[in-house]
């Protein structure tokens, strides 16, 4: 490595003062975790929704007193109306999909973790990256903003379908303002979020050290830099959808109302609009979102074995390829959410068939990951255990996939608890294991301190089994044809199966409770975690290779030069079975292999 | 944005003596800033499109629907083309002035800051010129929600309009810097905007075929 002695000029000059280091940091690391802050504080509000909702579905007389105060026509005396119910179910997830799946291992990950792997001093444009932050920060106000007004949130769903999103208040509570609060938030997010891909786009082309070229990025970074190219064709997609919309509810216009619409017995005023129109602009993103939400703790994961396992996968470029095509596939899938919207049969098919192509480069990887684990001495530890379950949450929540991408049985299946299980395990939970995976994996690195070992194993197995024990009978319920989106099922033909019902809400109470032994880990280690190391898991990549935390340049005045991929493990290097990818030492493969 | 970026490239220069490392170190950094406000722009240029590819899709599928019906522009749009195809040629030329000569020489930047002038008086016409349009069809009682036409009309040229209104403050900006003496400026920049605005001509050439055949 070399040194540079040349007085620095730098991106940004060091940060002074509370607002610039804190707040308005141009800083890509301190803006990483504002963003994994609001998504932290995002994922335990939907949480929190998520255990409403499961209690109101199995007690649905229940009294939850804190409740009136905050919706007293939403919940009076406590109990939780039907109209709240989809309210509740509105706002978690939309939470979860924007503030927390594409927030987390994506834009906190990724600002924090992309530019020190390539060896760059930040992103390329910081004060976009700032904005894109702040941005995103004020669609989050926006959206919680329909929690205190009158009306309501929206009862929409999180795909908020025209035309009853379209029309105002005669679709129900929640949908005049409410919806209107929606929209704007996620136009504002998707501005946030096109600012945020093309900042990593340009940094991923432009500012990688000497030396690092493509197929020596990390997987992660990889993961990171396909995802932005997803999220630039997605959200710019879903900002014009969100414009017409807006235009629909406010000024009058009809893109997605059609004519001679009578809503709660109101002729409503519009004429010729499509409503499938929103549903094909809404799932060109959506289900590219599926894929900005999975990709990035894909890269994680296989980030984070690789350096558990202490040898190379089977092969990184399939890694990398196999991503790509998922990324490429993603565009041409998005009907198969639409077979029983009424579009014409054949294009069901044309939908279709990609759909089950997607599974050829989803296996490739699942078989790279297992293969590469036979004969591998991997390390437990909290992040190795999350990876591994990873893989499990992507393998038992993708299988469901394969039914689901048929027309003829998707017939049967659609709208019900089994397409909610398919997508909270391998969408929802799988991601979010890449992120636990992540935060335990890079803590060290983030704070200066290790998080505790016990209290991240017993995290990661009842968080685990709890996920199981959620949505695995979700599959069941909806093989029965228990629709989703209903309040509750006590006076219908579901009634006897109410106990699967309490059950998986007992064991989502239990699943959400083990969280806050996360949280606690995370602040408890933040101020009191042993101290940690540069290179606490003996790791090759750029991250390791300089202080923890790292100084407000990174990599100081030290400039690095990158001679290996990262993945010699196994080897014999001067600092035992791995050689970084800055050391200039030839790799010398280790005695008896 | 970023002012310098150093700390990736002046690695390649640490072979060379103290003195000679500043000088060619800025040259990288130069080149380096150059690479990724390029790959910003043309990134930008990227979403746009799809933004603008995406309402034409809207605007296919809304077609087929019983209530649409005919729009005639009002004529001035034509005249809005030529004055924007001028500002580019403009942009252009002050581009030009400013890349002929060694960095920083006075002659290239007066002709380059006097070009800019033009392009930005030229930029005002055409937003000045969408908004006489807008005004004729109101006068003809045809409003955003008066039909689908109309709503696709008024939102296309809106957002466009909106789009040219960035660049224009963009041109405002480093029409200031070329005219206050000893600022230095990156030509990156102004190359950037210059592709920019050329994009927004060619963007509006698309959307006025669009309207003239679809509306």
């Amino acid at each position: 490595m070399e040194e540079g002695s040349v007085q620095q000029a730098h991106v940004h000059a060091p940060p002074e003062g509370f607002l610039r280091k804190y707040v308005f940091s141009l800083d890509h690391k301190v803006i990483g975790k504002q963003y994994y802050g609001l998504a932290l504080v995002a994922v335990f509000t939907g949480m929190i929704l998520s255990w409403l909702m499961r209690i109101h579905m199995v007690w649905p007389l229940a009294k939850i007193p804190l409740l009136e105060h905050l919706s007293s026509a939403g919940a009076p005396g406590g109990v939780i109306t039907p109209e709240y119910y989809l309210s509740l179910m509105t706002m978690h997830g939309t939470l979860m999909v924007f503030f927390v799946l594409t927030n987390a291992p994506f834009a906190a990950f990724g600002n924090y973790f992309l530019p020190i792997q390539i060896g760059a001093e930040d992103m390329a444009f910081p004060r976009f990256n700032m904005m894109s932050f702040w941005v995103t920060f004020i669609a989050w106000v926006v959206l919680m903003l329909a929690f205190f007004i009158p009306d309501g949130p929206p009862i929409s769903g999180w795909t908020s379908y025209a035309p009853l999103s379209a029309v105002g208040k005669d679709a129900g509570p929640g949908m005049q303002f409410g919806m209107s609060l929606w929209g704007l938030s996620i136009a504002i997010f998707c501005i946030a979020s096109l600012l945020g891909a093309l900042n990593f786009i340009a940094t991923t082309l432009d500012l990688r050290a000497k030396g690092m070229t493509l197929m020596r990025m990390p997987l992660c970074t990889w993961a990171w830099f396909i995802t932005s190219c997803i999220a630039l064709l997605a959200f710019a997609v879903l900002l014009p959808a969100c414009i017409l919309l807006i235009l629909d509810r406010h000024a009058g216009t009809s893109f997605y109302v059609p004519g001679g619409l009578v809503i709660s017995d109101r002729l409503q005023p519009h004429s010729g609009g499509s409503p499938l129109l929103w549903q094909h602009l809404f799932w060109f993103f959506g289900h590219p979102e599926v894929y900005i939400a999975i990709l990035p703790s894909m890269g994680i994961v296989s980030h984070i074995l690789v350096n558990s396992m202490r040898k190379p996968l089977l092969s990184a470029k399939v890694v990398i390829y196999s991503m790509m095509s998922i990324g490429f596939l993603s565009y041409m899938v998005w009907g198969h959410h639409m077979f029983l919207s009424g579009m014409n049969p054949m294009s069901a098919l044309a939908f279709s068939f990609p759909t089950l192509t997607i599974t050829i480069p989803a296996t490739v990887l699942t078989l790279i990951w297992l293969g590469s684990l036979y004969g591998a001495n991997i390390q437990i530890n909290s992040a190795s255990l999350f990876a591994l379950g990873f893989i499990s949450m992507f393998v038992a929540g993708g299988v469901s996939g394969f039914f689901l991408a048929q027309p003829s049985i998707d017939i049967y299946l659609h709208a019900t608890y089994f397409v909610v299980g398919h997508f909270h395990m391998v969408m929802g939970v799988a991601s979010l294991f890449g992120v636990f995976a992540g935060t335990y994996f890079w803590f060290p690195k983030m704070s200066g301190r290790m998080m505790s070992e016990p209290l991240g194993k017993l995290h990661f197995w009842i968080t685990f089994i709890g996920t199981y024990c959620i949505f695995m009978p979700f599959h069941y319920l909806g093989l029965i044809g228990n629709v989703r989106r209903y309040q509750s099922f006590v006076d219908d033909f579901m009634a006897p199966y109410l106990g699967v019902h309490k059950f998986v809400t007992v064991c989502a109470l239990i699943t959400g409770a083990a969280q806050f032994i996360f949280l606690y880990n995370l602040i408890y280690s933040r101020f009191k975690g042993k101290r940690a190391p540069d290179n606490p898991w003996n790791a090759t990549t750029l991250e390791w290779s300089i202080p923890s935390p790292p100084p407000w340049n990174n990599f100081g005045d030290r400039h690095p030069i990158v001679y290996h991929d990262p993945f010699q493990y196994g080897v014999k290097g001067s600092k035992g079975d791995y050689v970084m990818q800055d050391s200039p030492e030839q790799v010398v493969p280790a005695s008896g292999d | 944005m970023s002012s310098t970026i150093v700390s990736t490239v002046n690695s390649q220069t640490n072979a060379l003596p103290p003195s000679r490392r500043a000088s060619a170190q800025a040259a990288l950094v130069y080149e380096r800033q150059e690479r990724v406000s390029s790959s910003g722009i043309w990134v930008g240029v990227f979403a746009i499109t799809m933004s603008f590819a995406a309402f034409t899709s809207a605007l296919f599928v809304r077609e087929g629907t019983t209530d649409w019906g005919h729009l005639v522009l009002p004529s001035v749009l034509y005249v809005n083309t030529l004055v924007l195809l001028a500002s580019s040629i403009t942009l252009e030329s002050a581009r030009r002035a400013l890349a002929a000569g060694p960095f920083g020489n006075i002659e290239g930047t007066r002709k380059a800051s006097a070009w800019v002038m033009i392009t930005l008086l030229l930029g005002l016409g055409f937003c000045a010129g969408q908004f006489h349009a807008w005004q004729e069809l109101r006068a003809e009682g045809i409003y955003l929600a008066t039909n689908p036409n109309s709503s696709f009309f008024y939102l296309l040229t809106f957002l466009h309009a909106l789009h040219v209104l960035v660049g224009i403050l963009v041109l405002v900006y480093l029409a200031g810097r070329l005219m206050a003496s000893h600022t230095t400026f990156r030509r990156s920049w102004f190359a950037n905007t210059a592709i920019y605005w050329h994009f927004m001509g060619g963007l509006w050439v698309y959307l006025l075929l669009l309207c003239r055949m679809k509306l």
